[in-house]
């Protein structure tokens, strides 16, 4: 069991580094290796899910310091929450590699892009598996990385290498507060390895429990900049402009999930009773994230960019019902998400790639008569998506409505409302791209993409709708309470959610040619994503101007005037005091020279 | 017969005038002639001392004589070179006058 868990943890890492340090040439190769490193991991993983011993290894790192503070260890812990969200890694992981196949295949830096995914499975299974903070923290700089190279593939676009360039940036806002929230959680408690924590929290010596309340926050700073909760939301959309298979692997399914997965390992870990208030802003983080994302996601063009709202808007979903104290509702919905936002996402690169690169949605139309397979897989990924009943997201969604439902009624009533734009921009989304008539040449010559592609579409689709049953998720996902369903106000507010959404957005958008809202200010507003941006260039222009003023000032000041400036004036000085010896009068010289003698004279007679 | 210290007052009242002449005159053959004065200050200083350091055979140490001699001769070389200067200058800027000749002030 625990040499698999390594392989499974090693074997990415070994084809990255194959791929980086001996087959970069080798384009066929390359792409051979990364793909079986994930199909092997995937089996593996399986093998893993299949024997369900809970387990642990580890070796030791760092020693012990001193009584308090116990040391660190390299270790791999496997329990139920490790092994479902490895399926759901590997499992999308392989699916993706093999969309890609087809995807890339005309792309001249393939090895580069596949060496780029293995080393983002190394990663990412690395956060899945670790046993301890401070592992996991390595894993998450290393995901972080790995995403910046592949949002940045095609570093050749400015607007590719920018993105990537504020992905990484943003990451490391959140990921310093990880930091500090990691070290004051050692400081309160003395370890940082989760089954540690476990006991810790059974029996806690005498602890400051705002302390910890903070230390939770800042650890959720580190969730907020990879899970892009609001304000660090803003790197998510742009990572757009990465190749789509890599924003259905990283920016849709996994690394943006990591964030959630991870609060669900704190709170499995440490009981919550004890915490104070972070809960709380934990889950209103989440909501706001989730209302104003699905706001900004109705008024995007490009198809991805409203996949990337989505996006955030349902990490906002699992986020919140992590915050209402249920991270089992959370982590379903992370899992059945994992599944069917992959397949949307796969299924617009399917569409951007039929339609040559063409990603935005008023210039499709049409699609379903000329890719009917895709049509079709999108559209169950788009059920799932609006909660459809019988779908997998119905089920996790409605987990997380019932958790709000019992903790706080403004969140119940704003993730409501978030059911309801979900429906109406995602039905948008698929009348305008797949409905109506072609628009543009690109659309018109579309044709259905090749088998590599379609089948990870079909198993994607098949599993949107089947991972929400409950021995489906009992089994695969990470975490599962089964809540036996009833028609309670749940139920009723997402089904209004879906017919009143989808009513609006049947209306508006039914043979629409251009976006009849498009006119209106508020939308101008959501399609300028609420001016965060812009308002985040403003402080950072004014940061950059103060910290500017400050060297100015020093510059000018200190080094220039007194230090540089200083030396050539006291130079000046003094030459000019000198300069005024030299007279150009030899009296004055032979004057100057006869007091010398005399006084060179006495000194040697007088001066014992 | 005279002692040192006569010889070495002339030499000093020499050597006086010299520096004297220096300071103060502003024609610069004058300036040049009262550097050989003090010069000659110099080798009389030499001679003085050399004349009065007898060592036990009876005889003086000559080593200041000789060296006179030298300076005698490298004043010589210089005069010829410090004249012709002097004409070179008169004939650059037509005159001889130290307070004329200030172009070297800082």
């Amino acid at each position: 069991m625990h040499t698999i868990a390594w392989l499974i943890l090693g074997l990415p890492l070994l084809s990255a580094t194959c791929i980086h340090l001996g087959f970069k040439r080798n384009q066929g190769l390359s792409t051979l290796i990364a793909t079986s490193s994930a199909l092997i991991t995937l089996i593996l993983s399986l093998v893993i899910l299949g024997n369900g011993k809970d387990t642990s290894t580890a070796f030791s790192w760092v020693g012990a310091m001193g009584e308090h503070f116990k040391g660190i260890e390299i270790g791999l812990r496997i329990d139920q929450l490790s092994r479902g969200m490895l399926i759901v890694v590997t499992g999308v992981g392989f699916l993706v590699h093999l969309f890609s196949l087809t995807y890339m295949k005309d792309d001249r830096a393939k090895a580069r892009y596949f060496c780029g995914l293995s080393l983002f499975m190394f990663s990412m299974t690395g956060i899945v598996l670790a046993s301890n903070f401070i592992m996991m923290f390595i894993f998450w700089e290393l995901v972080g990385l790995s995403s910046y190279l592949l949002i940045g593939h095609w570093y050749q676009k400015p607007s590719a290498a920018d993105a990537s360039k504020k992905a990484f940036l943003t990451n490391r806002i959140g990921d310093f507060g990880f930091m500090i929230g990691i070290l004051m959680l050692w400081g309160i408690t003395g370890t940082v390895t989760f089954s540690e924590l476990e006991l810790w929290s059974a029996t806690p010596a005498p602890f400051n429990s705002t302390y910890l309340g903070i230390a939770l926050l800042c650890i959720f700073a580190g969730a907020v900049g990879k899970s892009a909760q609001a304000p660090l939301h803003v790197w998510l959309p742009d990572a757009m402009e990465g190749p789509t298979p890599v924003s259905a692997l990283i920016h849709a399914a996994t690394m943006v999930a990591a964030g959630v997965y991870m609060l669900a390992r704190f709170f499995t870990s440490v009981d919550l009773e004890i915490i104070a208030f972070a809960p709380q802003t934990i889950a209103w983080i989440g909501g706001i994230t989730s209302l104003l994302a699905a706001l900004m996601a109705t008024q995007q063009d490009d198809i991805k960019k409203i996949l990337a709202y989505s996006t955030l808007s349902q990490l906002g979903y699992m986020v919140m019902a992590v915050g209402l104290l249920n991270a089992q509702a959370g982590v379903f919905h992370l899992f059945t998400h994992a599944w069917f936002k992959a397949l949307l996402f796969l299924g617009s690169g399917a569409v951007i790639y039929a339609c040559h690169h063409e990603q935005n949605i008023w210039k499709m139309g049409g699609l379903r008569k000329k890719m009917p397979l895709t049509f079709l897989t999108f559209t169950i990924g788009t059920l799932a998506l609006m909660g459809f009943p019988l779908t997998a997201g119905f089920f996790s969604k409605e987990q997380i409505l019932e958790a709000a439902l019992h903790q706080s009624t403004p969140l119940f009533v704003m993730a409501a409302i978030v059911a309801t734009l979900t429906t109406f921009y995602m039905g948008r989304l698929l009348l305008v791209a797949f409905l109506g008539e072609n628009r543009s040449k690109n659309s018109h010559h579309a044709k259905e993409v090749g088998a590599l592609m379609l089948i990870p579409l079909v198993t994607l689709s098949v599993l949107a709708v089947i991972s929400g049953y409950p021995f489906v998720a009992s089994a695969l996902s990470p975490l599962y309470d089964h809540v036996d369903f009833h028609f309670g106000p749940a139920f009723w507010a997402s089904l209004t959610a879906l017919v009143v959404g989808g009513g609006f957005a049947f209306t508006f958008y039914r043979n629409a040619e251009t976006d009849p809202l498009s006119d209106k200010k508020i939308a101008l507003v959501f399609r300028n994503k609420f001016y965060v941006d812009e308002l985040y260039a403003q402080i950072v222009r004014f940061g950059q101007d103060c910290v500017a003023a400050i060297v100015h000032f020093i510059d000018e000041l200190i080094i220039g005037g007194l230090i540089v400036g200083g030396c050539s004036r006291a130079a000046e000085g003094f030459g000019k005091l000198f300069g005024r010896l030299q007279s150009g009068n030899l009296h004055g010289y032979a004057t100057l020279f006869g007091l010398g003698v005399i006084l060179l004279i006495y000194i040697t007679v007088f001066v014992p | 017969m005279a002692s040192l210290n006569d010889y070495l007052l002339v030499s000093g009242l020499l050597f006086a005038i010299g520096l004297a002449g220096v300071i103060i005159r502003s024609n610069i053959i004058v300036i040049f002639m009262c550097l050989e004065l003090m010069l000659a200050a110099a080798s009389l200083t030499l001679v003085a001392f050399s004349r009065f350091n007898v060592s036990s055979n009876g005889l003086p140490d000559y080593d200041g004589q000789v060296f006179v001699f030298f300076i005698i001769t490298v004043a010589a070389a210089e005069v010829a070179v410090g004249l012709a200067i002097i004409v070179a200058l008169y004939r650059a800027r037509q005159t001889i006058n130290v307070e004329d000749l200030t172009s070297m002030r800082g």
